[in-house]
């Protein structure tokens, strides 16, 4: 059986997700014979591949970069697994969203700004009116709540989804968890 | 010894044949029987008002779904708990819930101790299937020892009910209609400046992060509403 391609990515999200994932220790070993990592803020290719097994989304979808990121993925993903709360419910990034995204701008640079106050317009993408969930955009097809979703959660789900064993979500995790 | 016999109800819940007194609750005789129905706005030592709508049950004969906490027992009736479409509708009032304010579990005072977010859990639901409505909504922090956070209230009128019936104050109503309401502090004055006793016991019975106690930090901030059966208990026997 040849190796499974497994990508992560991280849209609007503290890393906390991926940060959790490593937490799987060893057990990446045991992972690493069974997938290999195509794509990922832990590794250097820098473009989707066409073709990828299973998809793990840390994040929201919070600029119009996020949003082309996640058709792009799903377009290229047979398994799209929505990793943590932001990606989930929009979670820590969704609190701009009763305020939209100009207070939040002008609070960091303009308000709190030592010099040259301005809101960045080049190099970084365009952000959207209010902070979402990926299944809002694209159809999602594992969700798997937490913040972040824990070590013992992951290596359970993601042996489950590579082997087709069983899965029970609602017992390994929640939001907030 | 008649009056007696027909005092006694019996009836069906989820094919377990149990008895009842007339006047019991449907969700009374099946907590008595170890019969597991969801509950959310409900809360023992306080008035049923069927808010929540999460302890619906479907009574065979019937094409209506009713509360379980306000619909009393009568003979003969056959109730059934767990249905499959009882779980979606479950399901669905969770996440009407979720998506009406703003629940950010991962950083709510109350995550981990939360009825709102553990409900979610043991029905099932792992994402909102609803776009969220992100209300803008204030906090109120002028009250020394408690802060009412709007955006975690799902209007149980848990603390409007123990306010008004165990504590006798009544500061805490609901004001406005539909999904504009909000819980408020006498005619809508700061909690501070109200005729709030400070007595805490709409912060223990709160199920969400919604009122809580300043002096706890970070999330650990477990509720005990367990006093309030005790108390009336107390009450009575004097």
């Amino acid at each position: 059986m040849s190796k499974l391609k497994l990508a992560t990515v991280w849209l609007d999200g503290c890393s906390g997700c991926h940060m959790s994932f490593l937490d799987m220790d060893e057990r990446l070993i045991e992972l690493a014979e069974l997938a290999d990592v195509v794509y990922s803020p832990l590794v250097d290719t820098k473009e989707f591949p066409d073709e990828v097994d299973i998809a793990l989304v840390e994040g929201a979808v919070a600029s119009e970069d996020d949003e082309k990121k996640i058709r792009k993925i799903r377009a290229h993903s047979k398994l799209l697994i929505a990793m943590g709360d932001c990606a989930i419910t929009g979670n820590v990034p969704s609190m701009r969203n009763p305020i939209g995204p100009e207070a939040i701008l002008n609070r960091a640079y303009i308000e709190n700004a030592d010099a040259q106050p301005q809101i960045p317009c080049v190099v970084v993408p365009k952000l959207l009116r209010i902070v979402r969930p990926i299944h809002e955009f694209v159809k999602v097809d594992v969700f798997l709540p937490g913040c972040p979703p824990s070590a013992d959660t992951f290596h359970t789900a993601l042996t489950a989804l590579v082997t087709g064993a069983p899965l029970d979500i609602p017992a390994l995790t929640r939001f907030g968890a | 010894m008649s009056e007696t016999v027909s005092n006694v109800k019996t009836l069906v819940i989820d094919e377990q044949e149990v008895s009842a007194l007339a006047g019991q609750t449907i969700l009374d005789v099946a907590r008595e029987n170890d019969i597991y129905i969801p509950t959310l706005c409900h809360l023992e030592g306080l008035s049923n008002v069927g808010a929540c709508r999460l302890c619906l049950v479907e009574i065979k004969g019937g094409n209506k779904l009713l509360p379980a906490c306000v619909t009393t027992v009568f003979e003969g009736m056959e109730v059934s708990t767990h249905t499959e479409r009882l779980q979606k509708h479950r399901r669905m009032i969770l996440e009407l819930l979720f998506a009406e304010r703003n629940h950010i579990c991962s950083v709510c005072v109350a995550n981990g101790h939360c009825e709102l977010q553990a409900l979610a859990q043991d029905q099932g639901v792992t994402h909102i299937s609803l776009p969220y409505r992100n209300p803008e909504l204030t906090v109120d922090a002028s009250l020394a020892q408690f802060t009412v956070d709007h955006n975690r209230c799902i209007l149980c009128t848990r603390c409007v009910r123990v306010c008004a019936e165990i504590e006798g104050a009544h500061v805490w109503d609901v004001m406005g209609r539909g999904i504009n309401s909000i819980v408020i502090t006498d005619l809508h004055d700061n909690w501070g400046s109200s005729s709030c006793t400070r007595c805490g016991k709409c912060v223990q019975v709160c199920p969400t992060g919604a009122l809580f106690d300043k002096s706890k930090v970070g999330s650990d901030h477990p509720k005990y509403p367990d006093f309030l059966p005790y108390l009336n208990l107390m009450r009575e026997a004097q």
